[in-house]
């Protein structure tokens, strides 16, 4: 018998009973929309976090003095152990290698800025030009700190919103000098307010140079090194060489850590990637159910069909091919149901993509095969026992009823 | 062309033994025209089956064509019956989605023959049996003899040696069953093998040899010596 004829045959016995057919779609429609509703929204979820995190900054290593290990060994050993600082020669010399991309020292500390009669206390990051770039921070008013020299102390400023709303108010703000410590300085920006990015409130914070910074607290020292690598792939090598210049630096000590936000995305990563398949685990339960509909459907269809299988038996079908026959039609249903279901769970995706915009929602390629593997897979292998049924019936039997 | 030895075949009813064919022995040559008769139980539909490859008997030996065909697997027992043998049956057994230009074509498409050459034959077929224009019609379209004459040309497109009919006229009324008679006569005029199992003692009365049954064996047959 030919693929086609076979087609033909178990689109014409679909088309002959309708009511049992578009049940049949139905239930499986409904397995194959679920399970794509469901990933979606787990893929969405792990989008949602990636995105938070790359919010702070892409390929990002950072670098801090000291080194965090547990060693055995005297307590005292520990006594005395300072580590050596990091400096801004130490962050001028990461600059070297191709494969990264920017490098900026910060420093943070804390002093009463003024202007006018009013006064508080903000953090204060002594940062370069590069710093912007790093954590994708944008820019509501004027610039960012210059690109000069990382060792100039310009007298120049960039404020926070809610700084510039406390200190100025509705008043012109770029050009005017505020007091922050013992110094002066000149408000050249406003960055854009971007909310609370982990734990760093953007809004409530001034920058300065990283030199000037240093001056205000008399230091020498870094709090630490933000470093963007070209790519993900370059990160081990830029570890690498982070580590490898700063010992050099520090004859021969590897008194700092570096740590990558990789290593905390990947773990959000995987953990998000388990949630989804759970879900979606659970959504193909309700693809077993179809299937299950489906051999009871089936069933019924064989018991109906009883006299045609018999007809088909004494005009010369094999067992086999009586066996291919009800396959071919669980086949057929099961794609047909496995499309209606891409197109319901699309639909479904579109909506909530649509009231909740959010959420990225973004079916990934498996979650499509699989669904139609699993729809397929739960068809034929739930029409097995049916087809064998037919293609075992006693043609005798069958077809002494009317 | 077909030959039975010792064909034994016992149904279980309950747990009682029912012997529907006792120690058949019967040889039936090629193009003979052949009537089976006897009571409702006497075996004769039985015999039929067997002959028609869709039951097997519990001991014997059954010869078509020469070739001994009780050992066969399920898979060349329906090549042949694809091939060799045509079935006729009381209640037509069309497949009611299906046109009777798609009935006629079922057992060409089971076989995988081309499909020009199915509408050839199919368009044959519709006019030997003068229901051209008929093809389109679904079998519920169709009255009782036109359903049984598509049947018969479904039976036949395959162009088989031995047709088989079980009670042909016995859902029909006398002028159509009339005209099926016609129709198979003519078959068998042309070099088929026909056998009919019939109640009807006027349509067994037409074949050239007669078999009567009782009790699954046969008590009369005509056969010339």
């Amino acid at each position: 018998m030919k693929t086609i004829d076979i087609a033909r045959y178990s689109l014409g016995s679909l088309n002959g009973a309708r009511s049992r057919t578009a049940l049949m779609l139905l239930a499986m429609s409904i397995g194959v929309a679920s399970v794509l509703v469901l990933t979606s929204l787990g893929e969405a979820a792990r989008r949602y976090v990636s995105g938070e995190f790359a919010s702070l900054g892409t390929n990002l290593v950072i670098v801090l003095p000291g080194r965090t290990e547990t060693a055995g060994g005297e307590p005292s050993m520990l006594i005395g152990d300072t580590p050596r600082a990091l400096t801004l020669g130490d962050a001028q010399a990461l600059l070297r290698s191709s494969l990264i991309r920017h490098v900026a020292p910060l420093n943070i500390g804390s002093a009463p800025v003024s202007y006018g009669g009013l006064e508080r206390d903000i953090p204060i990051w002594g940062s370069t030009a590069e710093l912007l770039e790093i954590r994708h921070w944008k820019m509501g008013l004027g610039r960012f700190l210059p690109k000069t020299e990382w060792d100039r102390a310009s007298p120049v400023c960039v404020l926070g919103q809610k700084v510039r709303k406390e200190l100025f108010g509705n008043q012109p703000v770029l050009g005017e000098w505020v007091r922050i410590g013992d110094r002066r300085f000149r408000v050249i920006g406003i960055l854009e307010s971007a909310g609370e990015s982990l734990g760093v409130a953007v809004e409530d914070m001034v920058i300065v140079p990283v030199a000037s910074i240093q001056r205000l607290f008399n230091t020498s020292s870094l709090f630490r090194i933000l470093v963007e690598a070209r790519s993900r792939e370059a990160i081990p090598r830029v570890i690498e060489h982070i580590t490898h210049t700063i010992r050099e630096r520090h004859q021969g000590e590897e008194d700092i850590t570096v740590i990558t936000q990789d290593a905390v995305l990947a773990t959000f990563d995987n953990i998000l990637q388990a949630l989804t398949l759970t879900v979606a685990g659970i959504a193909a339960i309700s693809l077993g159910v179809a299937g299950i509909l489906i051999m009871n459907v089936m069933l019924v269809a064989v018991a109906q069909r009883t006299t045609e299988i018999g007809l088909l038996k004494a005009l010369g079908a094999p067992e086999q091919q009586i066996v291919n026959l009800f396959l071919a039609e669980a086949a057929l249903l099961s794609l047909l149901g496995a499309g209606l279901g891409l197109v319901i769970g699309q639909v479904g995706n579109g909506l909530i993509g649509y009231f909740y915009p959010d959420l990225p929602m973004g079916t990934p390629l498996w979650a499509f095969a699989a669904a139609i593997g699993v729809a397929l897979g739960t068809g034929l292998l739930f029409s097995l026992l049916p087809a064998r049924r037919a293609a075992r019936l006693d043609p005798v039997q069958a077809l002494a009823r009317r | 062309m077909i030959t039975l030895e010792n064909i034994q075949r016992i149904f279980l009813v309950g747990d009682q033994k029912v012997h529907a064919l006792r120690d058949i022995n019967l040889h039936i040559n090629a193009g003979e025209y052949l009537s089976i008769m006897g009571p409702s139980g006497s075996g004769k539909s039985t015999l039929l089956n067997l002959l028609g490859l869709l039951d097997r008997p519990d001991a014997g030996r059954y010869r078509l064509d020469g070739q001994d065909v009780t050992t066969l697997s399920d898979k060349q027992q329906a090549r042949l019956r694809r091939e060799r043998i045509g079935f006729v049956f009381q209640f037509f057994h069309l497949v009611p989605r299906l046109t009777a230009a798609q009935n006629i074509e079922l057992p060409m498409m089971l076989a995988g023959l081309p499909v020009d050459e199915r509408q050839l034959r199919v368009r044959q077929a519709l006019e030997d049996m003068g229901i051209t224009d008929r093809a389109d019609h679904r079998p519920d379209q169709l009255s009782g003899g036109q359903r049984q004459r598509v049947a018969i040309a479904r039976a036949t497109v395959m162009q088989p040696g031995l047709l088989l009919a079980d009670e042909p006229t016995g859902n029909l009324d006398r002028a159509s069953g009339k005209d099926v008679v016609d129709i198979l006569e003519t078959l068998q005029r042309h070099g088929i093998t026909l056998i009919v199992v019939t109640h009807d003692p006027e349509l067994g009365e037409r074949a050239q040899r007669h078999l009567h049954m009782v009790d699954g064996a046969i008590i009369t047959d005509t056969a010339k010596p």
